[in-house]
């Protein structure tokens, strides 16, 4: 902190920085600080919707409440299950993708921006699409996997239990994959040439190469890039939401989408305030860790 | 990069392998958009029928002529403008601040706004709706706009202090020492430089704004409905008409797919900056 402009005598200086913070803070503090300030006064009280009147205080009772509650430890085994699976398998298929686009190729622009396109899309359509193709009597995916003899009879993929949950996550993978994508070809670009040419001098196989230069070279991009998607994957619900709203059962129950289903349709605000906090406090590490990254940013 | 592959193993080592990848991202959009041009008989027919003999705007007609959804298109678009007006507005003269000023607060300030874009949305959308209830704001513009304010004021604030950061601090000094006001090299020095930067990032707080479910589903009624909700609303409705509910998609779809492809490349080196700078 030694810039030229804290120095500076006149106090109107000094006022100015905050001035300009003013509007974009009271918006802050009115739309997301006072209500995380709610959501845990909530979290403490018994509040239901439809009884205004009635709010007791019951201190941690919702969280013993959690503790005990068998809905809340399977949301939070699948929500386990399904960050790994997406995050890793959206990042698998992001690598590939960032390492076939940056080689040199006549319809390399074309492919990158076509591979972008998920990216864009709203969880609504994202929903709507897949299970359109996902449909038990005239979906496209029953039919293509018919025609390659993989499946002898129809599907029925977002009623069943098991593949329901498989299902959604290829929707999600689908939608992210660019993200990585990209991202790593932004990093892959960074790395120069002389690096490869010293390496064939010395006669290293591609896998090497591969092993040797490009991964330990964009390591950064993907440490970041995985933090990032952890927090938004983690968070998410409307994807699954709008395809199976958490069912059929329990079975793709995720905590956020309990935190939410308890609020809006079970209209048992303390309670699942009390859950939302429980997700904030576990996903606080990693968030941890990508904030101290990123405020490596702040000093330049 | 040299390559010393023949074209046989490029085609399958890079050529295959990319296309699929192409196919797998394109296929589930071109699909929908496919399903919203066929006949009511083409999309019921099993097998499925891939390239039908006729194709038909009966369901855009449908749709905009029998059902609420040009109006729904209509609440999108002034909400995803507000959105991105009201985001940029106060976070153009914040994002000054974090950049030519330092401060006392300045580091937790700023570490505050990257930490509320990790929040999870159930953390505040509870009582957010509380909220709007008790002061009248539900099912109004005003309200939506302010729900997606909590994404697009810290979004806007990180992107355009790293913007602004890239400018070089001499172009204020020299105004400054020609006699401008603060708010004048703001105005006149900064706007027009970071202009690319001001839109790439309206771009992206409009197509997150226009994409948005769960705040436009929570805090709108009747009259403010956005096209999301209402594509939802649909499917419920109207369960088995798939022409209808993909005409609806397309029409979602297409104008952010577009923006979205006009800004991509700036985009995405405004968004990986901080994670390729090493």
């Amino acid at each position: 902190m030694t810039a030229a402009s804290d120095t500076a005598p006149a106090p109107r200086l000094v006022l100015t920085p905050y001035l300009f913070l003013l509007p974009a803070m009271l918006v802050t503090l009115a739309v997301v600080l006072w209500p995380v300030a709610e959501t845990v006064w909530m979290s403490l009280h018994n509040f239901i919707l439809f009884k205004p009147r009635n709010v007791p205080f019951i201190g941690l009772g919702n969280f013993w409440r959690l503790l005990h509650d068998e809905v809340f430890w399977l949301s939070l085994g699948h929500s386990l299950v399904w960050i790994s699976l997406v995050v890793g398998l959206q990042f698998l298929l992001g690598l590939v993708t960032a390492l076939l686009l940056n080689q040199t190729f006549w319809w390399r622009s074309l492919a990158r921006s076509l591979v972008i396109i998920p990216w864009a899309l709203p969880s609504v359509i994202i929903g709507l699409t897949w299970t359109w193709m996902y449909d038990f009597n005239v979906g496209v995916l029953n039919d293509v996997l018919i025609r390659f003899g993989l499946i002898d009879k129809p599907v029925a993929w977002l009623a069943q239990p098991d593949s329901a949950f498989i299902s959604i996550v290829v929707a999600l993978i689908w939608q992210g994959f660019p993200f990585f994508a990209v991202t790593i070809l932004a990093g892959l670009q960074t790395i120069s040439a002389e690096l490869y040419e010293a390496a064939d001098m010395d006669g290293a196989t591609r896998f090497q190469r591969l092993r040797f230069i490009t991964l330990p070279a964009i390591a950064d991009v993907i440490a970041t890039a995985l933090l990032l998607r952890t927090i938004w994957v983690a968070n998410s619900l409307d994807v699954i939401l709008v395809m199976t709203g958490g069912g059929p059962g329990y079975s793709t129950y995720t905590l956020p989408l309990y935190a939410f289903l308890k609020a809006y349709s079970g209209m048992e605000f303390g309670y699942g305030s009390a859950l939302a906090i429980m997700l904030t406090l576990l996903l606080l590490l990693v968030v941890f860790i990508y904030v101290r990254r990123a405020a490596r940013e702040l000093d330049q | 990069m040299r390559d010393s592959r023949s074209p046989l193993q490029r085609l399958f080592e890079l050529h295959l392998p990319l296309l699929l990848i192409v196919l797998f991202a394109l296929g589930p959009y071109v699909w929908m958009m496919m399903t919203s041009i066929k006949t009511n008989a083409d999309i019921g027919a099993w097998p499925v029928r891939y390239w039908p003999d006729v194709f038909t705007t009966e369901h855009y007609h449908a749709l905009l002529e029998r059902t609420s959804f040009g109006g729904n298109l209509l609440n999108s678009l002034i909400i995803a403008t507000g959105a991105c007006l009201l985001g940029l507005g106060v976070s153009l003269p914040a994002a000054y601040a974090f950049s030519r000023y330092r401060f006392r607060g300045r580091r937790l300030l700023m570490t505050q706004f990257l930490v509320i874009n990790m929040f999870p949305i159930v953390l505040i959308i509870i009582p957010l709706f509380v909220l709007m209830r008790n002061i009248g704001l539900l099912d109004t513009f005003i309200g939506i706009i302010l729900g997606h304010s909590t994404f697009a004021v810290p979004f806007s604030i990180w992107m355009l202090t790293s913007y602004i950061n890239a400018i070089p601090k001499d172009l204020d000094e020299a105004a400054r020492i020609d006699g401008a006001t603060t708010l004048e090299v703001l105005r006149l020095i900064i706007l027009p430089v970071v202009m690319p930067g001001l839109v790439t990032t309206g771009i992206y707080i409009f197509v997150t704004s226009w994409n948005e479910y769960l705040f436009a589903m929570m805090l709108s009624g009747q009259n403010v409905r956005t096209v999301t909700v209402a594509l939802q609303l649909f499917i419920g409705e109207f369960s088995v008409q798939w022409g209808l509910l993909t005409a609806a998609g397309t029409l979602i779809a297409l104008p952010v797919t577009l923006l979205f492809l006009l800004v991509q490349k700036r985009l995405v080196s405004g968004l990986t900056s901080g994670a390729v700078k090493s």
